[in-house]
């Protein structure tokens, strides 16, 4: 598998705000990849930046190995979906499908073809003739999509294409999406700040924070390995705790917690005061353990959350399934927490 | 029930304002159309035909020969068609960049901008066209400054011109081409320009096929505002054109002026006019009904 777009050393300034300090990114062929990060994180820009709509301070772009960072947007073989779709208002639907093909050069009856082809891909066959204004807003997506993908790019940019819609509409679209990234072979590169759409649809995921890739990796490697403190805290729920770190060797690490000596999966740090993450659901009640008093306990339907406070004074949330043999601790109620040995991350800061 | 009355109620003033200004105005033109003259000015209670053939139709000097078009009005209407259909272009190339740059810059500006804009048309319009005429007359601040320069040895003789006329007309109207389009820009959302050029538009095929088109109701709306008004002006040809410069405005001024008028007649070129101008406007609304 190649590579589609390699990133590197990328720097863009805004006046005297730095939106990218150096970002090195190689992204593959073929691969669903979501750049990921609250608003303000530069993805967007990163973005932009592939797209053509704004220029680099610094570093280099390649697309298939091709230098393309002063290329302007028209002259890169790349189509990105808009946030809000930026469909044509003025043309039909088939003309919006049409337009990229238009500009390409093809024949009226060939773009008409493809562009028909395109809208049944997305299920529109029957708005043809419609006007953008005239379709609800998941439809006005898929259009959007027909558009960017018509022209056959080898590299599909998307910015936050879903969060105009609604829940029930975002999560069907998340698997139309994947398996039209599937179907047609290209590569996606998908911008997002929910977590829960970068790891249901993602091959790779990059996370970024203040203009610089935190981490990056599969779904699992990202939400079971988070490597610092953002990371752990932006993607699901987490528990964060200090720890004293006595040795690390290869493979594990002993720390003491809360009063109670415990492995867990080295990580690249030395020993002293560190932080580790373990999630809710790793978290259970058991006859021994750290000691804890249950503060509250929420009700989520599937789930059961258990607040608890330690005696240290950290607070700790556990998840346990609603399984229905479950009787949930009372408030108050001193309980024992155990803690899955495999499952606690020791982070970088 | 009680709902609608008050609608009714509220929107009283309203119909008061239109019937009373609009209404009954252009009615009682159409009527004055086909009276008789007196010759003091003023209308005697007689119907008659003789305003509309006096536009239309010559029987020579001594209104003997048969019937034939009279050109002389015609030539007027037209020469002000064109006039004002220059002014609308000139208007319309000078005032799109103007609005595009306005709409542009940071909101907090803009406001700025546009009170500028605005700015010289607190002074009254016959005040601001004589100032123009004193600008560009033969021994006026503008042949003074090319001669000044050796650009010219001797003054541009500009006043009295079509181009004189032009000035007027463009410097009077050129606020209502650059408001309408700014409005229209404003609310341009610019990702369209991305998205044309991510589907590998070219610039100027942006402008064309994208940016055009999505602005298009403020530009028809910018020189419909420029265009009717222009059409019937008389300040800007009396001052600062000479006789060659005549148009409809003057014309119809001349109608109501003194004894030497003929209300009718000056009633009938107004209906012509009208006529013109709705037609202009019917076939703006038919455009805009075909768009699906």
């Amino acid at each position: 598998m190649g590579i589609a777009v390699d990133i590197r050393h990328a720097v863009k300034r805004y006046g005297t705000v730095t939106a990218l300090h150096d970002v090195s990114l190689a992204i593959d062929d073929n691969a669903f990849f979501t750049l990921l990060g609250p608003s303000g994180c530069g993805k967007t820009t990163l973005l932009r930046l592939i797209g053509g709509f704004e220029e680099t301070d610094g570093g280099e772009i390649l697309l298939f190995g091709q230098d393309i960072a002063h290329l302007e947007p028209n002259q890169r073989p790349v189509n990105t979906v808009f946030q809000n779709y930026a469909l044509f208002p003025h043309m039909s639907v088939l003309e919006n499908v049409a337009f990229g093909l238009k500009m390409k050069g093809l024949d009226t009856a060939a773009r008409t073809a493809r562009a028909g082809r395109m809208l049944e891909m997305v299920h529109l066959s029957g708005y043809a003739d419609r006007l953008p204004s005239q379709l609800s807003g998941g439809q006005q997506q898929r259009v959007a999509l027909a558009r960017a993908l018509a022209p056959e790019p080898r590299v599909l940019l998307l910015d936050e294409p879903l969060s105009a819609l609604d829940l029930k509409l975002r999560q069907a679209m998340r698997v139309e999406l994947k398996t039209l990234q599937e179907e047609n072979g290209i590569t996606f590169i998908f911008v997002t700040h929910d977590q829960e759409e970068a790891l249901t649809m993602s091959d790779r995921i990059a996370v970024m924070h203040a203009g610089t890739i935190q981490q990056l990796g599969t779904p699992r490697e990202i939400y079971e390995a988070p490597v610092n403190r953002f990371v752990a805290d932006f993607i699901g729920e987490t528990n964060i705790l200090e720890a004293e770190v006595h040795a690390v060797s290869q493979l594990t690490a002993t720390l003491s917690l809360a009063g109670q000596t415990v492995t867990c999966p080295a990580a690249a740090i030395t020993p002293g005061r560190h932080h580790v993450s373990i999630r809710p659901e790793r978290v259970t009640l058991a006859a021994s353990g750290l000691a804890a008093t249950v503060e509250r306990v929420i009700y989520l339907g599937t789930d059961l959350h258990v607040i608890t406070r330690l005696s240290t004074g950290a607070e700790m949330r556990l998840r346990m399934q609603n399984a229905g043999r479950v009787t949930p601790p009372e408030p108050g109620a001193a309980v024992h927490l155990h803690l899955e040995e495999g499952a606690l991350r020791l982070l970088a800061d | 029930m009680a709902d609608t009355r008050r609608r009714t109620l509220l929107l009283l003033p309203t119909w008061a304002v239109i019937g009373v200004l609009m209404l009954i105005p252009v009615l009682l033109m159409a009527v004055y159309s086909f009276l008789t003259k007196e010759f003091r000015g003023g209308v005697e209670w007689q119907f008659s035909l003789a305003a509309y053939d006096q536009f239309f139709l010559t029987r020579g000097l001594f209104g003997d020969e048969p019937a034939a078009i009279e050109w002389t009005y015609i030539n007027i209407f037209w020469r002000s068609i064109w006039q004002a259909a220059l002014a609308t272009l000139l208007c319309l190339m000078i005032g799109f960049p103007t609005a595009w740059f306005i709409a542009t810059r940071p909101p907090s500006s803009r406001a700025i901008w546009l009170f500028l804009i605005t700015v010289p048309y607190w002074v009254n319009l016959l005040i601001r066209t004589v100032s123009l005429k004193f600008l560009i007359r033969d021994n006026g601040p503008l042949n003074e400054f090319l001669i000044a320069l050796n650009l010219i040895d001797n003054p541009l003789p500009l006043v009295n011109t079509n181009l004189a006329v032009q000035l007027g007309l463009f410097y009077s109207y050129l606020p209502f081409m650059v408001l309408p389009i700014y409005a229209a820009v404003e609310r341009y959302d610019t990702a369209l320009s991305e998205a044309a050029a991510d589907l590998y538009a070219s610039r100027w095929t942006t402008l064309r096929e994208i940016i055009l088109p999505v602005v298009k109701p403020g530009i028809v709306a910018g020189c419909i505002l420029v265009f009717v008004p222009s059409l019937g002006a008389f300040l800007a040809p009396d001052l600062l054109g000479g006789a060659k410069t005549f148009m409809i405005g003057s014309l119809i001024d001349e109608q109501f002026r003194g004894s030497q008028g003929n209300w009718p007649f000056g009633a009938a070129v107004s209906m012509v006019l009208m006529t013109l101008v709705l037609i202009v406007l019917m076939f703006h609304a038919r455009a805009q009904g075909s768009r699906r």
